[in-house]
């Protein structure tokens, strides 16, 4: 469904992709792990169009993703994004937020998208929040509405940047909970985390991000348990047992 | 004082008739200026190069000229153009063009000063750049536009007294005239002074208020 044939992207003359190839079947659960400054976050915002790469290509449903050309709207549609920081619109309510895609530019009817909105919130576990402003709810709450937000576009598929890197400890298993349940209904997801537990439990498969090449990839417990690759074996080592 | 008082009755109806030239000035310059504004930091922050880099060196260069010569440049130099504005057009199109640059930068700011992820959220549900910048940029830069938006009433308030240079009969030109004919300085210039302040503080206390109240709404 998202496929990535010898992306390279460099900003200026710092190189950050230097040729990743990948590929994420529909109804997959795609985890990207790698260390800090490896490129996880430029590579999901190549795949929305948020970021321009220099060669290679990147494409979804075989339609090439390319930022300068009219079509990458329709793209961005069709693959949604959970950010790190929430990113919810401080201006709006929780319904508010989750009915701007589907209202504006999908451009239901209030009453369908309403509704709609109302059942997502609900799916979220965030019945009781419809009418709160971003600012009135915990990082926890603020990501579920995120979730919700991408899940109102009916995306093919949801780019995930650590969506609970941000959290405090207690309101990480909250999201995580939303993300397993989404899994077990077959959302195509490629999710950026350092969640090791999270990545083993769900994931089909696991990508290792390292000085801008996946230098190791397959199921996800071959690749968290019993790591080939010698960067591979030392990060996990490191977030999982953190000094 | 009963001096003052008595000749304050007599020159008062005369200034009034200043102040509601005043006002119509400001007025008219403020909605132009920004209207303008925002087609300036529109242009600025579009991503288009050429467009940013011209308008850019546009503001500078209003921005570098004193606002008299604005208003001389208008009145005097763009008749020769074939733009023949009467004395209160050339006042209002120098004031809004003027000020449009200062309200503009305010606006870039403002626009600038919105968080990153905003556009990225908006853009990654697939809003195309004007929805993007109606329903999701500019109402948050609003909010931070506020406080300079206001200053710059006020000093755009007080800066229509300027156009009394090219004989726009507005309250400093009544106060002008009225003084030259009675010798009076002191009731008149006092008089006008206390007629701007009549307009000034309670639209420093108003929008004060609108401050509050949109801190508290957010
Ligand atoms: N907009 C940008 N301009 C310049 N350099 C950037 C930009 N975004 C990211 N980088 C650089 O690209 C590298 C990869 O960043 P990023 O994709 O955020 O890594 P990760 O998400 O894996 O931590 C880093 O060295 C970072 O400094
Ligand atoms: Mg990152």
């Amino acid at each position: 469904m998202i496929k990535l044939e010898d992306v390279h992207k460099s900003f200026g003359d710092h190189e950050v992709l230097k040729g990743v190839d990948a590929e994420i079947d529909k109804g997959q659960v795609v985890c990207l792990i790698g260390p800090s400054g490896s490129g996880k976050s430029t590579l999901l915002r190549c795949i929305n169009g948020l970021e321009t790469y220099q060669s290679g290509q990147i494409s979804v449903d075989g339609e090439r993703v390319d930022v300068a050309s009219p079509r990458i709207h329709d793209i961005r549609t069709r693959v949604s994004m959970v950010f790190q920081r929430f990113n919810l619109f401080p201006h709006r309510t929780a319904i508010e937020n989750v009915m701007e895609g589907p209202r504006y530019v999908l451009k239901q009817e209030q009453a369908s998208a309403r509704q709609k909105a109302e059942q997502l919130l609900v799916r979220v576990g965030l019945e009781d929040k419809l009418d709160a402003y971003p600012s009135a709810l915990s990082g926890g709450q603020q990501q579920r509405v995120a979730i919700a937000r991408a899940l109102a576009m009916e995306p093919e598929a949801i780019l995930f940047d650590e969506p609970t890197s941000a959290l405090d400890p207690e309101m990480v298993g909250e999201v995580l909970q939303v993300m397993r349940a989404l899994a077990e209904e077959h959302m195509t997801m490629l999710v950026v985390t350092h969640e090791i537990l999270f990545a083993r439990e769900v994931a089909d498969s696991v990508l290792f991000l390292d000085g801008g090449r996946i230098v190791e990839e397959g199921p996800a417990g071959e690749v968290l348990r019993q790591p080939k690759n010698e960067r591979t074996q030392d990060f996990l080592r490191r977030v999982t047992h953190p000094v | 004082m009963t001096d003052f008082i008595a000749s304050a009755g007599v020159y008062l109806p005369i200034l009034l008739k200043g102040v509601w030239l005043t006002i119509a000035v400001t007025l008219l310059s403020l909605g132009l200026a920004t209207l303008l504004g925002l087609i300036w930091a529109l242009f600025r922050t579009s991503g288009i190069r050429w467009l940013a880099l011209a308008t850019r060196i546009f503001v500078e260069f209003v921005r570098g000229v004193p606002i008299l010569v604005v208003l001389f440049y208008i009145y005097f130099v763009m008749p020769e153009f074939g733009l023949d504005l009467t004395a209160f057009q050339a006042g209002v199109v120098g004031l809004a063009l003027t000020y449009s640059c200062y309200i503009g930068e305010t606006f870039r700011a403002g626009i600038e000063a919105v968080d990153k992820g905003q556009v990225e959220a908006a853009k990654s549900i697939g809003m195309k750049t004007p929805m993007m910048m109606r329903r999701v940029v500019l109402p948050q830069a609003f909010r931070i536009v506020v406080p300079p938006y206001a200053n710059n009433m006020v000093m755009l308030l007080k800066d229509s007294s300027q156009v009394s240079v090219i004989s726009v009969a507005e309250l400093t030109m009544q106060g002008k005239m009225l003084a030259s004919s009675t010798f009076d300085n002191m009731t008149v210039f006092t008089l006008v002074a206390l007629l701007y302040l009549c307009l000034t503080i309670p639209l420093n206390f108003a929008m004060r208020r609108v401050e509050v109240a949109m801190g508290s709404a957010k």
